[in-house]
Parts: structure tokens; sequence; C-alpha cells
């Protein structure tokens, strides 16, 4: 049980950031948290189902849409209204795309996926009267719980209750995931990974498995996507462009995509690292560049492979 | 038809577009006759492709048997480290030849006025193609590459030495795409995203022919263009818009291409 405890004492860590760190880096934790949701979605099509996804920017997009939407046009303000229009919109969406992606495997999935991306990214770019184009739109501040925070000073909200609940949404999420990937369907997905032939062999679905894998991933990725507009307060088609795509199967990568809190830990690396970096040099792609290059070459598995082959007993250690 | 999908070729498209500015740049202020400002340029553009063998020597051959997932990702560590390497060597701010290409003058037909240098760019890329097609099919070189691509144990098997056949492949395909960055320069501005900006359009092509046919390419390229011209002037949003979902329709019916061989 040494990963179960490595997760409570990381899960405690991230719940004290506010009370010890500096804002600054307490504020840092909110992209983290909002990714971390969408890489749990996203690792269930790449960790668990073999399948990698170039186009799951758009379901981050379509979240973050939905809640500027919402809270800018249509005067919704609660986050769990928004939470979860994003996630039944993004499941919604998912399912065409699903039905005609789960049709291929390896790069043709990853094409095709990487064209929707792109349909929807054009779609934002395009549509300006309705998204605004390159500016994107705003998103106001949501309320949380029902109660309306619109007198609290934007740190204050951001570091308290907002940076509470996006630690409660984490949570609820790595729970949910956590059952997802334990439950028989999720043994069905990593048997598909694994040898798609028997599994299909075995009376397993395969196109109809892989195909609730995606809609389920692209509704955390919705979710995600929606978390991550009140810290900016804007939301702008690069949400949705290809390199984001790219930036989050990166993320998962570097955490590793084999164990179940790699992606999280793949979130946290890279965002602080990628703000370390920035603040020295601006060249951040450049050295991300020579590290996703090194981390396929050389530890396919991730910092978290790194740790438990090196030291099992720190095994999953955030 | 090393059946490596890669992301980085828009990033040797967008190096070859800089490099070409460079060299037409010092070119000029050289003060070599300006009628002959492609010389320099294409000759930038080809020796630009020389970043393909560094690249495939470097980082590409490690990947090879692994899955196509960490190639694909490879290819965009590639993405991500040219487009910072290009600001870092160029700076950000867009680059141009300014309006050299108009020394060749103007052309007027059939009421429609094209630059004469925009017809020779035409005009070379035929040629290139031809010359592909010719490489791919009539020459030694050309059948091992197909037998590679087709079956690389037999071919192995068979003598061929897979690590200079695919360096050289590499490096041709880098060159191709750095020749053509050079080339179209002059009509545009080189600018550090058209790297990425380019990939999602290459893609498009290449799909939409089929992947691994050079005809299907071709023929995609077109079809992507005239399309892109027609969406602009009968409803501009619709631009990109149109090439993506026409995309998705070939790879949702023939998910090889339209002349992609058979699955």
């Amino acid at each position: 049980m040494k990963g179960g405890l490595a997760v409570a004492l990381g899960a405690a860590a991230v719940a004290a950031a506010p009370l010890v760190a500096s804002t600054y880096h307490a504020l840092l934790m909110l992209p983290f948290m909002a990714y971390a949701v969408v890489l749990l979605g996203l690792n269930l099509l790449f960790g668990y189902t073999g399948l990698v996804s170039f186009g799951h920017a758009l379901f981050i997009g379509l979240g973050a849409y939905t809640g500027a939407f919402l809270t800018t046009h249509a005067g919704v303000r609660s986050l769990e209204v928004i939470l979860l229009a994003a996630a039944v919109l993004g499941a919604l969406v998912a399912v065409p795309v699903a039905a005609l992606c789960v049709r291929y495997v390896k790069i043709y999935f990853g094409m095709l996926t990487l064209a929707f991306g792109m349909v929807f990214y054009t779609f934002l770019l395009k549509f300006y009267r309705l998204t605004g184009g390159d500016e994107g739109t705003p998103f106001l501040r949501p309320s949380l719980l029902g109660r309306n925070l619109d007198a609290m000073p934007k740190i204050d909200y951001l570091v308290g209750p907002y940076y509470y609940y996006s630690l409660a949404v984490l949570v609820l999420a790595a729970l949910g995931m956590w059952r997802i990937v334990h439950s028989p369907f999720g043994l069905c997905l990593k048997t598909i990974r694994d040898n798609p032939t028997k599994a299909e062999t075995l009376g397993i679905g395969v196109a109809r498995h892989r195909f609730y894998a995606f809609v389920i991933s692209a509704a955390y990725a919705a979710v995600g996507g929606a978390l991550l507009g009140p810290p900016t307060g804007n939301v702008d088609p690069t949400l949705a462009y290809w390199t984001h795509s790219g930036n989050i199967v990166f993320m998962t990568l570097l955490g590793g995509f084999s164990s179940f809190f790699g992606p999280v830990v793949g979130a946290f690396v890279f965002i602080y690292l990628q703000n370390w970096v920035m603040s020295v040099v601006p060249y951040w792609r450049l050295i991300f560049g020579a590290m996703l290059a090194v981390i396929v070459i050389l530890a396919p598995d991730g910092l978290v492979g790194l740790a438990t082959r090196r030291r099992p007993a720190l095994a999953g250690r955030p | 038809m090393q059946k490596i999908f890669n992301l980085a070729c828009g990033s040797f498209y967008a190096l070859g577009a800089y490099v070409g500015v460079s060299a037409v740049g010092w070119y000029v202020g050289a003060g070599g006759p300006p009628a002959l400002f492609i010389v320099p340029l294409a000759l930038a553009g080809l020796a630009a492709g020389a970043v393909g063998v560094v690249v495939e020597r470097g980082l590409l051959r490690f990947v090879y048997d692994r899955d196509e997932t960490f190639q694909l990702l490879m290819t965009f560590a590639i993405v991500l480290m040219m487009e910072d390497a290009i600001r870092l060597t160029w700076g950000t701010a867009p680059r141009s030849t300014a309006g050299l290409y108009l020394t060749y003058g103007q052309l007027s037909f059939l009421g429609a006025t094209a630059p004469v240098y925009n017809l020779i760019v035409i005009a070379a890329s035929l040629a290139i193609a031809l010359a592909i097609g010719w490489l791919l099919t009539r020459t030694a070189f050309g059948r091992i590459i197909r037998a590679t691509a087709d079956n690389r144990e037999m071919a192995e098997a068979l003598g061929v030495d897979m690590r200079r056949v695919y360096a050289r492949v590499f490096t041709l395909g880098t060159a191709l795409g750095t020749l053509g960055g050079a080339l179209v320069i002059p009509a545009t501005a080189a600018m550090s995203e058209m790297g990425v900006e380019l990939i999602v359009e290459a893609f498009a092509v290449v799909v939409i022919g089929g992947l691994g046919s050079m005809r299907g390419a071709f023929v995609g390229a077109l079809v992507v263009g005239v399309l892109r011209a027609l969406a602009i002037t009968v409803y501009p949003e619709l631009e990109m818009l149109l090439i993506y979902l026409i995309v998705i329709a070939v790879l949702a019916a023939r998910p090889r291409g339209l002349f992609g061989g058979a699955a």
C-alpha cells in the first residue's frame, strides 16, 4: 500500500498548498488540477485502450467555451451547471466523432482525431459572431455551490473557494476513473489494448468498448477544459489547436501512461517546469522538445515508470 | 514511404523559408543580379535539407522499432524544437524578400494577371513531382525504397542496408520540404508559426491523396489548393473548415485515401 500512501500524501500536499505555499504557486496549481482531470480522461484512451488521440484539445476547447458561453451569453453562473453541461456536451459531440474514429487504430486514429480537432478550431476562429474569433470569449466568474462570490477579490477567490472546488472535482474525477479502470469494463479495455484479436475472440465488442472509452474521456476533457476558464477569465481558440492536443499527450507521456496517477504527475511537472523554464528563457519549446525526445527514447514509461523501476518502494510518488 | 507520419514536415518547410530569405538577402547584399535570385534561393532550400540527416541520425532512428505512437510523438518533439530554434535564430518578426519576386514581371492571360515567378514555381513543382516519380519507379534506389516500404525484413534479408536507405529517404523528404518552403517565400513572408500551420494543410493533402502515394499527394494538393481558393471567394468563413470536412469524409469513406493502396 506504499502507492496508496504516496497518493494520500500527494493529495494532502495539494490541499495544504494554498495555506503554506505562496499565492503565485497556489495559482499555478489551478491549471494543474484542470489538466489533471483532462489527462485522467485522456489516459483512459491512451494508457488503457491504446489509442492516442491528437485531437483532445477539441473537448478541452468545447468545455471551456461551454462555460464561457453560459456565463457570458446565457447568464448561467453556477459552476455545477457549467461542469455538467460541459460533460454532457463533450459526450454528445464525442458520439459522432468517436463512432467514426474508433473504426481505426494507431496512426489513422491519431490523424482523424487531429482533423476533428482542427474542424472545431477553425469553427471557433471563423464563426466569430458566436465565439469571438481569435479574441475568444470572456469566462465570467462562476458561483460555487450556489454562492455568488463576485464581491471577493479575484486572487482570494481563486486560491480560496475556487481552489478547493477544483480539488474536489479532481478528487471526484479520480475516484470515478479509478472505478472505471478497475471495473470489468476497464479490464476489457486493457485486453483490447494488449490483444484486440484475442479480445474479439473472447466476445468483447472491441469497437463498442473503444467507443465508450472515447466518449468518457471526451467528457473528462470537457470538464477539465471548463475548469481552465475561470483562472484566466477568458477562453480563446488556441485551446483547441492541435499543438495543445500534442501538449496533453506529452504531459501524459512525461508522467507515464502506464500508471493510473502517471498523467497527473505529468501535468504537475509539465506546468511547473514550463513556468520555470519560461521565467529563465522564452524558448520553452526548444527545451521541452528535447525533453520529449529524451523521454521517448530513454524512458517511454515516464517519470512514474522511472521511479518504480529504480526504487520500487516509491512507486506512484507524485 | 517510411511509414512514419512526420508532423515535423511543416517545420522543415518553415526552416527552408527562413534559410531562403536569408540566402536571398545575402545574395542581394553581395550585389548579385536580381534576376538570378532564384538560384541561391533554391540552393539554400536544398542545403537546409541537410538538417534531415541530423534529425534522422540523432533522433528518429531510435524509434523505428517502436510503436507508431512514439514515432508520432518524436516528430512532435521535433516540431517544438524547430519552432523555437527558428525563433532563436531569426527572431519573431516575419521576414520576406520584399517585392523581389516581381523582377520576373507579370503575365496577363485570359484577363487574369499572375506574377511570372508564381508560374516558375508551378513549373518547378511539376518538374520535381516528375523527378520523384522517375526516381521511385525507374531507378534502382527507387525500387529499394519501395521494397523497403513493402517489407522491411525481406529487403534487409536481401542485403539492403536499412540505415542508409532510411537516412537517404528522410533527407530527401526533408530537402523537398525545405526547398518548397524556400521557393514559396518570395511570394509571401516567413513566419515562425508557418510550420505548425502548414502541417495541418499538408496532412490534409496527404490524407486526401492517400498515404504513401505520390500521385495521390499531387492530386490532394490540387484539391486542397483549388478548394481553398474557391471557398475564399464564395464564403470565406468556410475556407479551412471545408478542407477538414473533406479530410474527414475521405477518411471515413476511404481510409487509405483516394489513391491509396489496398488495406
